[in-house]
């Protein structure tokens, strides 16, 4: 493994959460196993798509701070989405990067990605390939089930960060876009709507609910009006997917992310609509946020027109 | 056999079999689950059958909620098929410091704690469904007189191989997570493997488990 032409970052600081993810593993809800992988699609396809690599690639993710590296071999190319501010460190110079632009790494070169702004998720890549391994065809790591590479578990210090398959043919490109994230979080009625009082009904779509430090892969906990419970706090246990808004028996509402469990007992409120997933997971601790009712009808139309967006923005890709 | 589907948001079905929790309720779903998974219809991305109702979640690429309900209620189950039943036993040790709870659940069922184990290991459980966290099984059901409530406040941590009863259901945590169920011994086998892609959990829904008990020394023997 110590050839010569080995191509690898070295990491320095490991970030918060930093994991590989791609688009995640299906059908393994039954056993256990959510879907994990990147929490923030838009990202993750506008990442691959500069760097021109294939659509599924893996790449890395970080949330708040990312890691700071070193890089081995010959030269590469890297890119990174979101909203995330980091230096490149060369023998030359060191100088501030912009997200959705690609930049050159030599052999020695150093990377530091110190902060996602307003934001909570980051993603980097190269025009290549990571040497991971894929479990159940993912190679998204799951840290709460130890699935994936890596162990299953999240970077950590000296880490060394294996490169394939380095694209020879690639030109370099970029994007002019400024990541988002949204206040109003669009929602479904949940299975369970009728079991909370009418007021709490109210309040649910009228007031503003805080993202608490609560929040994680697995959840999204906020705080804010008290949902009042007048029929059963608990359900039978059933499935439950990304989206789904649980109120938990001290009537605080809970969003389920991409690593949640696959079963849950508390009754579901609502749940948030597909287009509004990745700018939701984009939320800090301490934002604020308002569900707004939108029907089924709403909800696919408004899926069809985010991912004609992402499309959109696909093509501006010069 | 399915009674109502609903939307669960925007890409997933749920398939709502009644309100009653029992083997026969959960017998059909599933039959329902291993009939849908076997048909492979593309842009179903997961199903997840629990004790009354299945959940189908969709690539909203794919399908719609209306086009998959239609595609889904078409299905022909046949009632009458069994289902395919593994036994699965499972080691137990009940050693005082696995046995976290069972002095909370002598007080809780006015029993002796031989009595609580006695009954325990006596019934074989039904696996309902498996989840929460990966290969946890949910079993049941436990008889009448050896039903509990949950702990008032969870335990932040609960051991892996953790034996726990609550209501009429007995679970294994296969992982150390959070939770709040009674806990009565320890398992020393693996009952979910990461590395085994092939059959990564030991328990399926619509699976027999049988309990027995085994000394610490045992237990530490199978550890090994």
């Amino acid at each position: 493994m110590k050839s010569k032409n080995r191509n690898y970052f070295k990491v320095l600081r490991a970030g918060i959460n930093t994991t590989y993810q791609d688009l995640g593993r299906n059908n393994l809800y039954h056993i256990g196993i959510p879907f994990s992988g990147v929490m923030d699609k838009r990202n993750f396809q506008l990442l691959n798509s500069i760097l021109q690599n294939d659509h599924n690639s893996p790449v890395i993710e970080f949330a708040y701070q990312g890691p700071h590296l070193k890089y081995f071999g010959r030269d590469i190319f890297f890119c990174i989405t979101g909203n995330v501010s980091f230096k490149i460190k060369s023998k030359e110079a060191v100088f501030d990067g912009n997200c959705y632009q690609c930049y050159l790494l030599k052999n020695g070169d150093e990377l530091d990605i110190y902060s996602t702004n307003k934001s909570v998720y980051g993603y980097l890549s190269i025009n290549g390939t990571f040497n991971v391994d894929y479990y159940w065809g993912s190679c998204s790591i799951n840290t709460q089930a130890k699935i994936g590479p890596n162990n299953g578990a999240k970077f950590s210090e000296n880490l060394e960060i294996e490169i394939i398959d380095v694209n020879k043919f690639f030109s370099k490109r970029k994007l002019n876009y400024l990541s988002n994230t949204i206040e109003n979080i669009r929602v479904i009625k949940g299975t369970n709507f009728d079991y909370f009082s009418k007021s709490s009904q109210d309040k649910f779509f009228k007031e503003n609910y805080k993202v608490t430090k609560l929040s994680d892969r697995m959840g999204m906990r906020l705080e804010g009006s008290k949902i009042e419970n007048i029929f059963d706090p608990n359900i039978k246990s059933e499935g439950l997917v990304k989206g789904v808004i649980q109120i938990t028996s001290n009537g605080d509402p809970i969003i389920m992310l991409s690593d949640h469990g696959t079963i849950g007992g508390y009754p579901k409120i609502a749940t948030v609509i597909s287009a509004d997933y990745d700018r939701l997971v984009q939320l800090t601790p301490g934002s604020n946020l308002k569900f707004k009712i939108a029907s089924l009808a709403d909800a696919e139309t408004l899926y069809k027109l985010y991912q004609m967006e992402t499309n959109n923005l696909i093509s501006q890709i010069k | 056999m399915i009674k109502n589907i609903l939307n669960l948001g925007d890409a997933a079905l749920y398939c709502d079999f009644g309100n009653e929790v029992n083997q026969e309720t959960n017998s059909n779903v599933i039959k329902y689950f291993y009939s849908v998974k076997k048909l492979n219809i593309k842009g179903i991305t997961n199903l997840t059958p629990s004790y009354n109702k299945l959940i189908i979640s969709f690539d909203l690429n794919t399908h719609s909620f209306l086009s998959l309900k239609k595609k889904i209620e078409e299905i022909e189950i046949k009632e009458g098929n069994k289902l395919e039943q593994n036994l699965i036993k499972i080691p137990v040790c009940c050693d005082n410091n696995f046995a976290l709870d069972i002095e909370r659940v002598e007080k809780k069922l006015k029993l002796k704690p031989d009595v609580i184990l006695e009954k325990f290991f006596s019934k074989n459980y039904f696996c309902y469904m498996t989840g929460f966290v990966a290969g946890m099984p949910f079993l049941g059901d436990l008889s009448k007189e050896m039903q509990l409530k949950r702990l008032e406040t969870p335990r932040v941590k609960v051991p892996k191989g953790s034996v726990g009863i609550t209501e009429q259901f007995c679970n294994i945590y296969s992982f150390e997570t959070p939770g709040g169920w009674n806990i009565l011994g320890n398992t020393p086998q693996n009952i979910f493997d990461a590395s085994n892609q092939a059959k990564p959990n030991l328990i399926n829904p619509g699976d027999t488990i049988k309990f027995y008990r085994i000394t610490l020394d045992q237990y530490n023997e199978i550890k090994k």
